[in-house]
């Protein structure tokens, strides 16, 4: 199994989640993150007095997936995340070594 | 006794009221979330205490009789007994009407200073500057402008003081004293490196907003008839302050190249202030020219701080001292008979310079009273109970270590806890 791990801009996240359902997906975790990474943030200014914000808000989108499968989850996220503009984000998978579904506890791939 | 007269000064005193609450919030949503509960607390404190201390002994300093022409009697209306008798013969209201009108004025200005003291300074230091100041400062500088003392007294060629709801008494010299006591205090830590951003400009604006609309009783009311006096304040009182919100609009989005809510809250507090002395003294028209001008002077005046180095948090002498000179000093040019009738006229209007030179007299006279006692009773109150709050627990939250709260309980993590029982400090002693 593998962890995809998504940060992506956060209008774009019911774009992605309608994309990943189309995957027959069961469940993804969001939540909101920030951060900075090519993007640098922005200015506000306050009674004249600008300040840069460098951490920019984004959301996180966490989901777990057979290891045949993430390549194509990690593809729809790309495909419906992308607008082309600098600060898109970034998708990766980790090895995940063990889960367990708390209210059955089923493991692997049943507890999906 | 005209119970038309009476019934529209006490919903006048409801109305300068809300300013209280609503100044809280105009300055709380500029702090950042650790402090803000500190700020309105400042706000609720002052009011506390200054309003026990109006009705003991305020009132009397401020309307009793005058003793020279610094202070009224001590002793006329002290603990209000002799204000407590049904209006004489003849008397339009009651003396309780003056009262409870006047009492929210002072309640209100001792307030306005917390602007510039906010995250650092000790609470209970602050009580007692606020006692202490409404006390040595507001109480005879009311005296001054209202009650029979000198500016009140003031006459060149003719020419007297025109200071219709708090120009001088309230904007100017709660300015002033915010100027000396943000001097003594110092910096926040940090400031002006480290990010201060607002954490809520729709708090902000709503502030703002219940500032407008109890301005009507603090400007309207200030006519003490619910006459054409009142209907010119108050139509003044709209028009100056939607003139100021567009100025500063404007310098924004030529300076900075946007035009911000912060900043459109900030023109409503300027053109307020700007119109308080001057809005039963201009025309429509001179309101509005007195609004762009003081929108536009505020809206530089509150980078000043950046470049003079003394943290005025929220710019309380960049929008109210500033924006009180600027309304005190424009009635010697925009004063005119046409709303004022039999009233005087600025220099705009026919008038001669002695309007001008009385303005600034009683306008340069509370700034230097107010910012030298301000100044001193906070050195006092720095050498004896300390007025700057620890480091550790200023940058840690003012809120925590003074009020032991939290001001925002957002989403579920980091709510658990245990309850600790009730009426005694054992739970802040655990966590000490």
């Amino acid at each position: 199994m593998k962890l995809v791990t998504a940060i992506i801009k956060p209008f774009k996240l019911d774009d992605v989640k309608t994309a990943v359902e189309a995957l027959d997906v069961h469940g993804m975790t969001v939540s909101e993150a920030s951060g900075f990474g090519r993007q640098r943030g922005h200015t506000e200014v306050y009674r004249g007095a600008e300040y840069t914000v460098e951490l920019v808000p984004k959301v996180r989108i966490e989901i777990v997936i057979d290891d045949d499968r993430a390549g194509d989850v990690i593809d729809a996220i790309v495909g419906a995340a992308q607008t082309g503009k600098i600060g898109d984000g970034k998708v990766w998978a980790v090895p995940v070594d063990s889960v367990v579904r708390v209210r059955t506890g089923e493991t692997g791939a049943e507890a999906l | 006794m005209d119970s038309g007269v009476t019934a529209w000064l006490l919903t006048s005193a409801a109305l300068v009221f809300l300013m209280i609450p609503g100044l809280a919030f105009f300055y709380g949503g500029m702090n950042r979330s650790k402090s803000v509960l500190n700020m309105l607390m400042m706000v609720v404190g002052a009011l506390f205490i200054v309003g026990i201390l109006w009705a003991i002994y305020g009132y009397s300093m401020a309307y009793g009789s005058t003793a020279g022409y610094f202070v009224g009697s001590f002793t006329d209306y002290f603990g209000l007994e002799a204000a407590l008798a049904p209006p004489a013969e003849g008397d339009a209201f009651p003396v309780m009407v003056d009262v409870v009108f006047q009492a929210m004025f002072a309640c209100l200005t001792v307030g306005l200073i917390a602007g510039a003291l906010a995250d650092r300074m000790k609470f209970g230091a602050w009580i007692i500057f606020a006692a202490v100041w409404a006390s040595l400062v507001y109480f005879p500088v009311a005296h001054w402008v209202w009650g029979g003392g000198w500016i009140g007294q003031l006459n060149i060629g003719g020419a007297e003081v025109i200071d219709f709801a708090g120009g001088t008494a309230v904007h100017i010299n709660a300015g002033a004293a915010a100027l000396a006591v943000c001097i003594i205090l110092g910096k926040r830590l940090g400031w002006p490196k480290t990010p201060m951003r607002p954490h809520n400009l729709t708090m902000v604006m709503l502030g703002a907003g219940l500032l407008w609309f109890g301005w009507f009783g603090f400007n309207a009311g200030s006519a003490y008839a619910a006459d054409n006096t009142a209907a010119i304040a108050a139509t003044n009182t709209l028009l100056a302050t939607c003139a100021a919100g567009l100025a500063w609009l404007i310098v924004e989005k030529i300076r900075d190249g946007k035009a911000t809510s912060l900043g459109a809250a900030s023109g409503i507090v300027a053109g307020l202030v700007a119109i308080t002395p001057a809005c039963a003294n201009v025309t429509p028209l001179g309101a509005i020219l007195l609004g762009l001008i003081a929108g536009a002077i505020c809206a530089w005046a509150v980078t000043l701080k950046y470049k003079l180095g003394f943290d005025d948090s929220f710019d309380v002498v960049g929008i109210h001292m500033v924006g009180g000179l600027v309304g005190t000093l424009a009635l010697g040019f925009l004063a005119s008979d046409l709303a004022a009738e039999g009233g005087q006229n600025g220099l705009l209007y026919g008038g001669s310079f002695n309007l001008f030179l009385v303005q600034l007299i009683a306008a340069v006279g509370v700034m230097i009273y107010s910012f030298i006692l301000a100044g001193i009773i906070a050195l006092v109150l720095k050498a004896t109970t300390g007025i700057r709050m620890d480091e550790f627990d200023e940058v840690n939250g003012i809120v925590l270590a003074e009020h032991a709260e939290t001001a925002y309980e957002l989403g579920d993590s980091g709510s658990g806890g245990a309850f600790a029982g009730v009426g005694h400090s054992a739970r802040a002693k655990e966590v000490e």
